[in-house]
């Protein structure tokens, strides 16, 4: 078809019109009939795929800025204005071309994470051979190998080796972690050193990062209140500048006048501000690990002057972990006793036995010999076993009372001293002796304090935390946190009437939680802000997902939603601030077709590239805001042995 | 029910959106149809006993748009 072939090929029109046009208004000074024969050939050239979408626009019931265009253009022809025609046509072309030029750029944070998938990677056959496979064709159950530099294209689990992950386009987080047999491994991933096997547990959209790609490509699209209403607003603005025009035309008798206003009414600017600001800042973000579901979120964000916290998994780590030892036989039994000890727990399920089995494994405590039998759990106090040493008790306080050690004054200080911190004690007993003292406590996550701190230097009034542990343990946490409040015995359907309250006494609220059981609070609070394990993403009642776990993000989160929402009006001021300009050109006559379609094609760029400032926020800060790996601090953590 | 989607060669005008979306329409067979501006990808879900993927993309072609890539999914509802 003919017009395809125009429209393909539109910006050579573009080039062609403009040489013509170029030529023409030359050649206008000495030949005034050659000139405007090259004027009318640069307005066909320039103009036709114009005209061409403007047409099936129609077709469709659309009347569009190219429509505008097309009809002042043709009533410059027929009025003589030829050099005005020329200009328009091909100044609209080459506004085009700029505007899909830095278009481009702003969908490039999202184009990065969609294309960074490899399209073949090494599969084991039935037969245990590597084959070169398209991952269009792997199936869930197939066997991967993951070698140095290869990113994963699906979810998998590891089966076999090891290796040092970068997951840093899943979580925003640049250091790198390592993964072993029975570890999860998320698409986007890539092996910095190492080899894997995986197997494949997700493939195409449904993995974590297919999810993640839809999920911002939605984002993208979705409309905040502001550009929804301009978007409406353009869908009669732009008949309405035609009706205007005809009216002008009609009254006054002034074509030139009429086909001015034609051009400059075109809502170019005003159209794309918003939706350029909202492209460029979940795109940034999403780079980050911040998903934002739409522009709207950053809207509603500016606005929050309360936030409440999940405690268990949000603003502490959700798991125990052992947070001192105190030990009372010599140095060289104590990794004998801990792989003893971790053995007793491999038979129990206590959750603090979880904390006591990490422990002695990141101490390369030995497994004994034999194992332990006759394990004897004792409510309320802890349990017996019988081990290659006897008999061994592990428990609380009233064990060790009822097992009747014997403690010295400094011991009791210390129990006395650690039990006011608030964290579990857990002893561990043989023949009457106490061999050493865990304290177990599940800690605040690291930065956590600074991190809320500066969430009140960023305009969050009222910091809240809500949790189902024990009053005590909430408040524990809430005082090294530094929170206004914190509560705790609350089941979940409790936090989400809690927020109602505070939104009834007129606060706006957002709420960060972990996501699996909060989905009522998520969904009660104005922006729900989910701390993602890297497998929510799909998420439904969240309005951001933090894909890293970390809460400094929070703070980045924040200085997104107000830097965007800035630009969203910084670039509306521009949109509008042009329209006035020339309308108040046209009205003391500086105004000509020509200049007023140069401006308005200069206001739109400048839109776009006010848009892609927002690229380079992070950047800048990176220094203040980088996060320490968090497995690694709680490694550091543990190393209290030598109190 | 089947999801498709079409990757389509860039997309610069918002009427451009209306454009395709109102032809996908008239296609028998499609139960709903959406053009997502910033990515540049046509999302529908048809019904695969009455029409095609194939001619969603050679509907897109006629309208003057490149099609880039196009991926297809059964959905189980």
């Amino acid at each position: 078809m003919i017009s395809e072939k125009i429209e393909q090929h539109k910006y050579t029109a573009m080039v062609a019109g403009g040489i013509a046009t170029l030529l023409g208004l030359l050649v206008s000074h000495w030949l005034m009939p050659m000139g405007q024969s090259l004027l009318i050939v640069g307005t066909v050239l320039a103009g036709t795929p114009i005209a061409l979408n403007a047409f099936s626009a129609l077709k469709v019931k659309v009347i569009s800025i190219e429509l505008l265009v097309t009809i002042a253009v043709v009533g410059a022809m027929i009025i003589g204005e030829y050099h005005e025609g020329a200009i328009v046509t091909f100044l609209f072309l080459f506004g085009d071309w700029l505007e899909n030029k830095s278009l481009a750029k702003t969908r490039s944070a999202i184009e990065d994470l969609a294309t960074a998938l490899p399209t073949t990677v090494k599969t084991l056959d039935d037969a245990g051979q590597l084959q070169d496979t398209p991952v269009a064709t792997i199936q869930v159950g197939a066997t991967v190998q993951l070698a140095t530099g290869t990113t994963a294209p699906v979810d998998g689990t590891v089966v076999d080796g090891q290796a040092l992950l970068d997951e840093s386009r899943v979580t925003g987080e640049s250091t790198g972690r390592t993964k072993a047999v029975g570890d999860p491994i998320y698409s986007g991933s890539t092996v910095v050193n190492g080899r894997l096997l995986i197997k494949v547990t997700q493939t195409g959209d449904d993995t974590v990062y297919g999810q993640i790609i839809d999920l911002v490509e939605e984002a993208q699209d979705a409309e905040s209140p502001v550009a929804s209403f301009i978007q409406r607003f353009a869908k009669w603005y732009t008949p309405l500048v035609l009706l205007i025009a005809a009216a002008v035309g009609v009254f006054t008798g002034n074509v030139r006048l009429a086909i001015t206003i034609l051009v400059l009414g075109c809502p170019g600017a005003l159209v794309i501000g918003a939706p350029v600001t909202n492209v460029v800042g979940i795109g940034t973000g999403a780079r980050q690990g911040v998903l934002l579901k739409g522009g709207n979120v950053a809207a509603a964000l500016t606005k929050i002057d309360t936030v409440v916290f999940d405690k268990t998994g949000t603003l502490t780590a959700g798991q125990t972990t052992v947070q001192s030892a105190h030990w009372f036989v010599s140095k060289h039994e104590q990794a004998q006793w801990l792989g003893l000890i971790a053995d007793v727990e491999k038979q129990s399920n206590h959750p603090l036995g979880e904390a006591l089995i990490t422990f002695a494994k990141s101490h390369r405590a030995p497994v004994p010999a034999t194992s332990a039998t006759d394990l004897a759990v004792i409510p309320g106090q802890g349990l017996t076993a019988n081990t290659a040493q006897g008999q061994v008790a592990i428990g609380n306080e009233q064990l060790l009372n009822a097992q009747g050690a014997s403690t010295d004054h400094a011991t009791h200080q210390l129990i006395t001293a650690l039990t006011h911190q608030g964290d579990s004690l857990v002893f561990i007993i043989h023949h009457q002796q106490l061999i050493a003292l865990f304290t177990i406590a599940d800690p605040l996550r690291p930065h956590a304090r600074a991190a809320l701190q500066q969430l009140r230097q960023q305009g969050v009034h009222q910091l809240i935390m809500l949790s189902g542990d024990t009053p005590a343990a909430a408040q524990k946490i809430g005082q090294q946190a530094g929170l206004d409040v914190a509560r705790g015995g609350l089941l979940p359907a409790d936090k989400a009437a809690v927020i109602k309250e505070l939104q009834t006494a007129g606060h706006h609220v957002a709420f960060v939680g972990d996501g699996i059981n909060d989905s009522p609070s998520l969904a009660q609070a104005d922006v729900g802000i989910a701390m993602g394990s890297g497998t929510d993403v799909a998420m439904d009642t969240a309005d951001v997902i933090l894909m890293n776990n970390q809460l400094p993000t929070l703070n980045q989160l924040f200085t997104l939603a107000v830097k965007m929402t800035r630009n969203v009006q910084e670039n509306i001021g521009i949109a509008v601030g042009t329209v006035a300009l020339l309308l108040l050109g046209l009205l003391i006559g500086v105004v000509t077709m020509g200049s007023g379609m140069l401006v308005h094609e200069a206001s739109i760029l400048f839109v776009i590239g006010n848009a892609l400032r927002l690229r380079r926020i992070f950047s800048k800060k990176k220094q203040s805001l980088t996060t320490v790996n968090f497995s690694t601090a709680q490694l550091a953590d543990n190393n209290h042995e030598d109190h | 029910m089947q999801k498709v989607t079409i990757k389509l060669g860039g997309i610069t005008c918002p009427s451009c959106l209306q454009k395709i979306e109102g032809a996908m329409n008239q296609i028998n067979g499609v139960a709903s149809a959406r053009v997502l501006f910033n990515a540049s990808k046509l999302k529908a879900e048809i019904d695969p006993t009455q029409t095609t993927v194939q001619a969603l993309a050679d509907a897109v072609t006629k309208l003057g748009y490149q099609v880039e890539s196009i991926k297809q999914q059964e959905v189980t509802k």
